[in-house]
Parts: structure tokens; sequence; C-alpha cells
């Protein structure tokens, strides 16, 4: 087998990475994986992660999306505001320069998200207390809003009365805080 | 310096103590990575970026003292020796890269090692917990205390639909990697390990050998951890995580007791004749130094050998990798000189055992 990257050398360094039953699969050269950086200093080889040939996988969700999804708008024409980085710079390289990249290139995001994650786009994960600001409060007033929808329905009165204090407490929590007027 | 000495300054806790289920899990290791919310990433920030990074890590995190652990040891990675960075690397403390290609990088450390957390790596921090055992529950909570109070240090790049953000798109959302080193020799020797591995594999979990090059894994030691850090809370990315290894240290238990059922006393021959080599070998290859601690440990988990602590096989992979054995040497040494001092370091290490059976008065 000859080396995906250069086509000339023989390729001696295989990957496979399945994923919910899909398969893919990289073939380099010595001297290819250690251009590119995939040949740690600490296992010499071994170290191989679907991290570190990212930059080569995302080419194909680009050239499929392009055709696919967006024919109008050319994706590599975005550039990030803070870091200059464009959408292009960021497939070569398979790394956001800065976090506001995902913002620039959010519309573009999904189809490499999904395919990296086994489908997910959305965190649902731990909400960092001041940085998530009140993303937690409004989450759990949501919730509660839902509980308050069922106790009505219930004809729990009494208890949605008491959850209805709750989430207007939570509301004036909020209020607070952007009162405070902190950047979070 | 003596090998007792150098013992005491190179051996971190994760390699010298034992955890729960340590005759298979010999680490767990939970990894966070995170941004500050106003720098560009580290692959294409400012050199004043970086620096200023740096003075914040120094200044924020090292001087102030977190919980138990008191304070980080800070440490960058511009006044360290390339040995001393290599050490680190093999200690499993820092990556490679911020080794080789950081040079704002730098890294604090706990007392007993067990945190570190590395500044301007491919991220701004990554945090690390790396506990013997099997202990991921754990280190999850440990790490995400570590993370809280860093935030309170400092603002994250956090969004709420694509939750932490992270240089690079296989970490974001949680930017958790958590992951544990099995010692997997029953499941070698029966040949079963080429079938778990691409069932491992479908369950969207990453399995590769830690040291050895290519498919093969020096020391049938396996790194398993997972891919996904997006849409999956952390509570059940470890879940998951922990409940294939479970299984797994089930599968190897099983095939260990089927060995010693089948081929006990070639089994016990192969444990002895590794344990020949080690212990009298004047010149020793670190393909060859793995396999037969790898041996040796399985003969002390099967009782086979008695008079061996169990954290051998995980000390020993580690002390005898190049980096280590040039910092006991005291200097640069040839691939031929480090196979002698391999050989030497690991008799040393096998006498200074037999000491402490005798009640030798180590540590
Ligand atoms: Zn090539
Ligand atoms: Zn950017």
């Amino acid at each position: 087998m000859i080396c995906e990257e250069c086509n000339e050398r023989p390729a001696t360094l295989h990957f496979t990475k399945v994923v919910n039953g899909k398969k893919s699969e990289v073939h380099l050269c010595e001297k290819c994986a250690q251009d590119k950086g995939e040949m740690s200093l600490f296992n010499g080889g071994a170290g191989f992660t679907f991290n570190e040939l990212l930059g080569g996988l995302l080419n194909g969700v680009h050239t499929f999306q392009q055709s696919a999804h967006q024919p109008m708008v050319r994706s590599d024409e975005l550039r990030c505001s803070k870091c200059h980085m464009t959408y292009q710079d960021f497939i070569e390289i398979g790394r956001f320069g800065c976090s506001e990249c995902y913002d620039t290139f959010k519309n573009h995001l999904n189809p490499v998200l999904r395919r990296l994650h086994s489908g997910n786009v959305v965190h649902t994960g731990k909400i960092p207390k001041k940085a998530g600001g009140n993303i937690s409060l409004k989450k759990r007033i949501e919730e509660l809003k839902q509980e308050l929808k069922e106790l009505i329905e219930q004809e729990e009165f009494e208890s949605a009365a008491r959850v209805r204090d709750e989430i207007r407490a939570l509301e004036r929590e909020i209020h607070a805080v952007q009162e405070e007027g902190g950047d979070e | 310096m003596s090998l007792e000495r150098f013992l005491q300054n190179a051996v971190s806790s994760w390699m010298s103590e034992e955890g729960p289920d340590s005759d298979i899990v010999l680490s767990s290791r939970i990894r966070l990575a995170r941004n500050l919310k106003d720098y560009k990433f580290p692959i294409i920030f400012s050199r004043e970026e970086a620096q200023e990074i740096i003075h914040w890590a120094e200044r924020r995190l090292s001087r102030n003292s977190y919980q138990e652990n008191g304070h980080f040891e800070f440490l960058g990675m511009d006044s360290l020796k390339p040995i001393e960075k290599r050490v680190l690397v093999e200690k499993h403390l820092i990556s490679p890269n911020l080794a080789e290609s950081s040079p704002y990088g730098a890294v604090l450390l706990s007392a007993n090692e067990e945190i570190s957390v590395m500044i301007n790596e491919e991220d701004h921090i990554r945090i690390q917990c790396l506990y013997p055992g099997l202990q991921l529950v754990e280190a999850l909570k440990t790490a995400g205390g570590i993370d809280d109070w860093i935030e309170e240090q400092g603002t994250y790049a956090f969004d709420e639909e694509r939750g932490y953000l992270t240089s690079c798109p296989t970490n974001v959302g949680t930017g958790l990697r958590a992951s544990v080193m099995m010692h997997l020799p029953g499941l070698v020797l029966t040949r079963q390990i080429n079938r778990i591995i691409p069932a491992i594999n479908q369950l969207g979990l990453v399995v590769r050998g830690i040291y050895g090059e290519g498919s093969e894994a020096l020391g049938n030691l396996f790194q398993i951890s997972n891919q996904i850090t997006l849409g999956k809370p952390e509570e059940d990315i470890v879940a998951d995580l922990l409940s294939v290894v479970e299984q797994i240290i089930e599968r190897e238990r099983v095939a260990r007791e089927a060995l010693v059922k089948t081929s006990d006393i070639q089994l016990e021959d192969r444990v002895f004749r590794s344990y020949g080599i080690l212990a009298n070998s004047r010149i020793i290859e670190s393909k060859e130094a793995a396999k037969c601690l790898s041996d040796l440990r399985l003969g002390i988990d099967l009782g086979y050998i008695k008079d061996i602590s169990k954290t051998i096989l995980n000390e020993l992979m580690i002390l005898t990798q190049p980096g280590f054995l040039q910092q006991y040497a005291g200097g640069p040494l040839k691939a031929d000189e480090r196979d002698i001092r391999r050989a030497a370091l690991i008799r040393e290490r096998l006498i200074l055992e037999k000491k402490d059976e005798q009640g030798g008065n180590v540590q």
C-alpha cells in the first residue's frame, strides 16, 4: 500500500477507527506521519490518535458539505474577525484559532461535530459557574416551568404555588446578576 | 546518586501505590481541556498573549493553594533541561507536545504528582488527574474540583450550545478525556485481544498500545479512552467507559484462570525465565524488558512469585525509558549504553526488593 499523503513511499502506519459501525482508515509512511507531527516522542508511533489525523479527515466533510449543503455560500471565504483564521485554514489544520471561530463557522460545524461525536452537536454536560453565567439558572427555570405545567394539569395547586415561587426567586436572582453588570 | 534516593524522587504516587483492581488496571486518568475567553488559542496566539497566560497561571494558580493539595509547583518549559522535560513526559505528567513545541508552556504539579495542570499546550489549560488502579469516578471528582477552582481565577471560553470551547473539535463540549491503563497478558496470550479491540472500538472507545510501535503493545499495556466529548454528560462518559473496563477486567481474569488450568507449568516456566533474564542480564533492549516485566507482573498476580511488589511493572516500564535512564546516569546515553544501563537498573531494583523482604530499611 502506498502512503496516501505523498503517494510515493509505502505506507507503514495504518490507523483504523470505527465509531458506531462507521469505519475510516488512514495509511501513512513514516516520513509523512512524522512531518504531520503524528509520531510522538513518547511512544514513537503508537500515539496515533484520531485527534492528530483530524486535519485529513475533515477534508472529506468539507467537500461533501460544499457540494451538498451550501452550494451558494463558499464556506472557505469565511474569516474569523478575532484570530483571522479562515474556514479553509480550519479544515487544513483541524484546529480552531480562537473561541470566536465557533461562532464564525457556526453554520458549517454541525456536520463536522456530528461526524466526530457520534451524531451529537449540543453540549449536555457541566456548566461552569461563572462563564456559564445564568445558563444553569435558566435551565433550572425551564425544568421548573415544565413541572409547574404538570402540577397544574394534575390540579395539585398547593405544590404548583410552591414551584411558582421558586421560579420567581430564580428569576430575581438572574436580574440581580445582570445588574451587577459583569461581563459574565 | 543511589538507586534508592533516585527512586524516592522519581516515583509518583500513581506508580508506587496500589488502587482498586490494580492487578489489571494500573492507572486511571481524567483530563479536562479548558481555554480562557479573552485569548486566541495556542496554535495561533501571540507571544504577548502566551506570556500573559503564563503570568496569570503563575500568579493565580501556583501561589494560591488548592484544598488539601497545597501549593502547585510551577515549572516553565523554558527553564527545564531537555532530559528533565523528557522525564516529565515519561511520567505522563506532561504531553510530548508541551515538552517539544511550547516555548511558552508550563506545568503546575501537586506534591504527590497526582494532579498536573498544563498551560499553553494545545489548549490554554489542561487539567489532569492521575490515580493508581481503577478510580475514574474519584479522578473525575478531583479534576472537577480543580476546574471550579481555576474558573474562580479567570474566565473560561464557554458556549451554551457547544460547551467548553477547545482548539480541536474532537475535545469540544466537556473537554473530557477519561482513560485507563490496563495490563492484559491473559487476553494477549489467549489471542482474544484481536477480537476484543474492534468490539471496544464499536462502542466509541479508543484502544491503543501505550508503549511500542504500530499495532504492537509493549508490555501488554493498553490504554482505553472515550472518543466522544460532546452531547454526553461527564458522569455518563465515565460510566460508559467504566462498564466496558469492568467487562474487560472480567474477561482478563477468566483468561488468566484458563491459562493456569491448561498450561500451569508452561506459564510458571515463562514467568521464571523472564524473572531470570531481568535479574541477570547485562544488556537489555526496551522491547525485551517490557515483555519480561509483563511476565513477571503476571507471575506476581498469579502467585508464582511472592516476594516482589506488584507495582514493579508500572514503575520499571517508566524508569527504563530513555529519559529516566539518562537522568539516572547523569548525562546523555547512546542507544547501546542505554541497554546496559537499563539492565543494571532493573537488576538493582530487584535487589532492593530482596532487601525489603529481609526487613531491610528501604523506605
Ligand atoms: Zn508519505
Ligand atoms: Zn477565531
